[in-house]
């Protein structure tokens, strides 16, 4: 077991990248704040020595309450790792070292770890790291993470750091006031906690009306603190005092907190040489065109029907090709099966069934994905993001939930359960459960496939051309729009019904630009994100288009199973302008949304209309001998973007919320709402006709 | 109340102020705390989102999007325009 070295820092500083140069691990990065939400564990050897990393969900200081803030304390006080680095950003300094000092009150073998010093090179910012280190009493290094320049450094450092005896230090000193408070409530500490942590923070941090901090402290010795104890009464005490002398809980607090910002005002004021001041001129200009009253949404939409239209275009000629080479293969391994006396019962699920939806999955969703996401994960890491969150957040607000909704609904176009994770950077409890609600009405890339396909085949046409291409990056867009209009009137619907309750108080960092690195990207999105979804999406469909396959075609008495289920839901289906078989297409789908279309395909095949599959049948004449028309296409989108959020995606929202009641109110909510547009759609379309034909 | 001109809120694009106090809820202000900002900062509204609200303030050298219903608790005096390279 190797030394254990936590990585501590403030949002978006890069601690995920230096995690990932240091470990080679894939941990997810992405300019924007809030990305890393869980620790993440690797290892790296240095010179034979073999280091466990933790990369600890950023956080702005040690004194707040929010969930990853209380992670990252609780690790860094009570699991004491034996070193810990603090990840600075270079073109901000002071508010990273406010953090800096807080590790440093309370950890002993500390390296504050300066990154993204190219970057503030290029905006003229020159950091003394020497004199900081000075300053504070321990070794700093500069890095670029993103590069992977100075890590040898860093853990030259680290490994000096070891061996070497830390005395104590004083990070910083609060004012006369708080400081005799500390030292009149530290014997009652000591007396309960003996030496094991370091009792004068732990006295400031009771002072600071940090309840969480008395629960961690309960798990931390087994013991109970109840009122009455010696730290309650002394604590008590402490308090009536300050409050003699005008020093209310609230100014305490504050005090405390200020401290800090103080402190690390005056280092930054001798180690930090700004070269010009206008530093961020490029990021305000480039504000100006994506954040602006006149251009900040009508570039929004743009930019997202852009991704769409390159998604649509660069998919459309590989996935026929794949689609093809899959067919012929299909007929070799056929007749191959066939005469090499293969069984009828064994070749046919395996090759109707399991290679059927398999190959159907991967022709259909590799294309588009390993397009999307790239293009995606530039914009991320370009910090567009946050700007759409900058941009959208009066919309939340007038449904009085949180503007950084909509970067989980980013998260949620690559897979809804991230989405749900990723609300955890939503403070208010009430707003993130409107967020986790409602994130799956953003289409996952498991929808996405089902909802191109229906617009290229009933909708646009099957051209290919520009022009084709063109309206089905228009249909799609408006599609998404849709979703996010239904995500802001259901958030407003909860928060004047079940979640009632005003937004809380909001603030969203606005990162610099940086320029993407796209071989990374490219790279990180190919064999990373697309390779593994698909896998997933694989796993899942080989076993469901083989079960299925079967459970179609083995009839009970005259029909299969299958069927007497889609006949039951037919009257229902029809209602909704969808039939039986593509509603138990859904809800077969509930695994993984990826094999909606192939299921439906499949129970459409094995009612015996078609059998030539060995040809290559297209999708599109199956759905039409069956009935389907436009309108049952526009009901087919409309209940893929609002229906019942898969399994991983409930069972994520589980975890997030610990609670049944809202994981089934997140299961009821869309599907009610897609039920009700689907039949609301229905419904508007019989009525034209009948117009028509009157 | 806090009077007209005076507030966070009402700094135009461009202008900077110094805070001069915060009156907002305990939560509010833990994270503006976190964001540097307290008593004494300076900071420089750099934008307004095209809704007109959040609007992005500079806070030592970060740009931070607040709510104009949050930002009007907060007291400012305004300092005279230094640089503004936006116009």
């Amino acid at each position: 077991m190797g030394k254990v070295v936590a990585l501590a820092g403030n949002p978006n500083v890069g601690k995920s990248t230096l995690f990932n140069e240091l470990t080679g691990l894939k941990q997810h990065t992405g300019n924007w704040t809030g990305k890393t939400v869980e620790s993440a564990r690797g290892s790296y050897t240095y010179e034979g020595c073999r280091y466990e990393i933790v990369d600890l969900p950023g956080c702005y200081s040690l004194l707040s309450h929010s969930e990853e803030e209380e992670i990252a304390r609780d690790y860094i006080c009570f699991r004491q790792p034996d070193i810990v680095v603090v990840v600075c950003d270079a073109t901000c300094l002071e508010r990273s070292l406010c953090l800096a000092l807080q590790v440093l009150e309370v950890a002993e073998r500390v390296v504050v770890c300066v990154n993204l010093m190219d970057e503030a090179e290029k905006k003229k910012i020159y950091v003394r790291l020497n004199q900081l280190s000075e300053e504070l009493g321990v070794p700093t290094v500069g890095i670029t993470a993103r590069e992977g320049r100075g890590l040898k450094g860093l853990f030259q450092i680290i490994q000096k750091l070891e061996s070497e005896n830390i005395g104590k230090r004083n990070a910083v000193t609060y004012p006369p006031v708080i400081e005799r408070a500390i030292e009149r409530l530290e014997p009652a500490v000591r007396w309960e906690l003996g030496e094991e942590i370091d009792t004068h923070w732990i006295c400031a941090r009771l002072l600071d009306a940090d309840n969480g901090l008395l629960k961690a402290l309960e798990n931390f010795t087994n013991k109970s603190f109840e009122q009455g104890d010696r730290i309650w009464e002394a604590l008590a005490d402490v308090k009536r005092e300050l409050e003699e002398d005008g020093y209310t809980e609230e100014l305490v607090e504050d005090t405390i907190a200020e401290t800090f910002v103080r402190r690390s005002e005056e280092i930054c004021g001798r180690v930090i040489q700004i070269g010009k001041e206008n530093y961020d001129r490029r990021d305000r200009i480039l504000d100006g065109i994506f954040a602006s009253r006149l251009t900040g949404i009508p570039v929004m939409l743009l930019l997202l029907f852009l991704i769409f239209w390159l998604t649509i275009c660069g998919a459309n000629v590989p996935s026929q090709f794949l689609m093809k080479s899959f067919a012929k293969l299909e007929e070799i391994l056929l007749t191959g099966a066939v005469n090499t006396g293969v069984p009828k019962s064994i070749y046919e699920p395996v090759i109707f069934g399991m290679y059927h939806v398999t190959s159907w999955v991967v022709a259909v969703m590799l294309p588009p994905m390993s397009i999307f996401f790239p293009l995606f994960t530039l914009l991320e890491d370009f910090g567009y993001l946050s700007r759409a969150a900058y941009n959208l957040d009066r919309c939340f607000q007038s449904c009085r939930a949180c503007g950084k909704q909509a970067l989980t609904m980013c998260m949620g176009f690559g897979c809804n359960a991230a989405g749900v994770t990723g609300c955890r950077i939503i403070d208010s409890p009430r707003e993130r459960l409107i967020a986790v609600i409602t994130n799956s009405f953003v289409p996952c890339n498991g929808r996405f496939p089902t909802i191109l396909a229906m617009i290229s085949l009933f909708i646009v046409g099957t051209d290919e051309g520009i022009l084709s291409s063109f309206l089905s990056a228009v249909v799609l867009a408006g599609v998404i729009v849709l979703g996010i209009g239904v995500t802001l009137l259901v958030s407003a619907g909860l928060s004047r019904t079940i979640l009632k309750g005003m937004p809380s108080s909001f603030a969203l960092e606005l990162p610099p630009y940086r320029m993407p690195q796209i071989g990374k990207v490219l790279i990180r999105s190919v064999f990373d994100r697309t390779l593994f979804v698909l896998g997933r999406a694989v796993v899942s469909a080989a076993p469901a288009g083989l079960l299925i396959w079967i459970l179609a075609n083995s009839s009970v008495g005259e029909i299969s199973i299958l069927e007497y289920c889609a006949q039951f839901l037919d009257p229902f289906a029809r209602l909704m302008g969808l039939d039986g078989v593509i509603l138990l297409a859904f809800i077969l789908g509930l695994p993984a949304n990826e094999i909606v279309l192939p299921i439906a395909a499949m129970l459409y095949l094995s009612k015996g209309t078609l059998m030539n599959l060995g040809e290559g049948v297209r999708l599109w004449e199956i759905l039409v001998q069956n009935g389907w028309t436009a309108s049952t296409a526009v009901s087919t989108i409309l209940f893929s973007l609002m229906h019942w959020p898969c399994a991983t995606t409930c069972q994520t929202i589980y975890k997030e919320t610990k609670s049944m009641k809202w994981t089934l109110i997140s299961i009821l909510v869309p599907a009610v709402t897609g039920i009700v547009f689907c039949m609301g759609f229905t419904g508007l379309v019989h009525l034209c006709t009948k117009i028509i034909y009157l | 109340m806090v009077k007209q001109g005076q507030c966070m809120a009402e700094l135009q694009i461009g202008m900077s102020a110094v805070v001069v106090e915060i009156c907002t809820d305990s939560g509010l202000r833990r994270r503006l705390q976190d964001m540097g900002l307290i008593k004494g900062t300076v900071v420089t509204c750099v934008g307004r989102s095209p809704l007109g609200d959040p609007s992005a303030y500079r806070i030592r050298r970060t740009v931070v999007a607040l709510r104009k219903e949050d930002t009007r608790w907060i007291k400012i005096k305004p300092l005279k325009e230094e640089f503004n390279w936006e116009k």
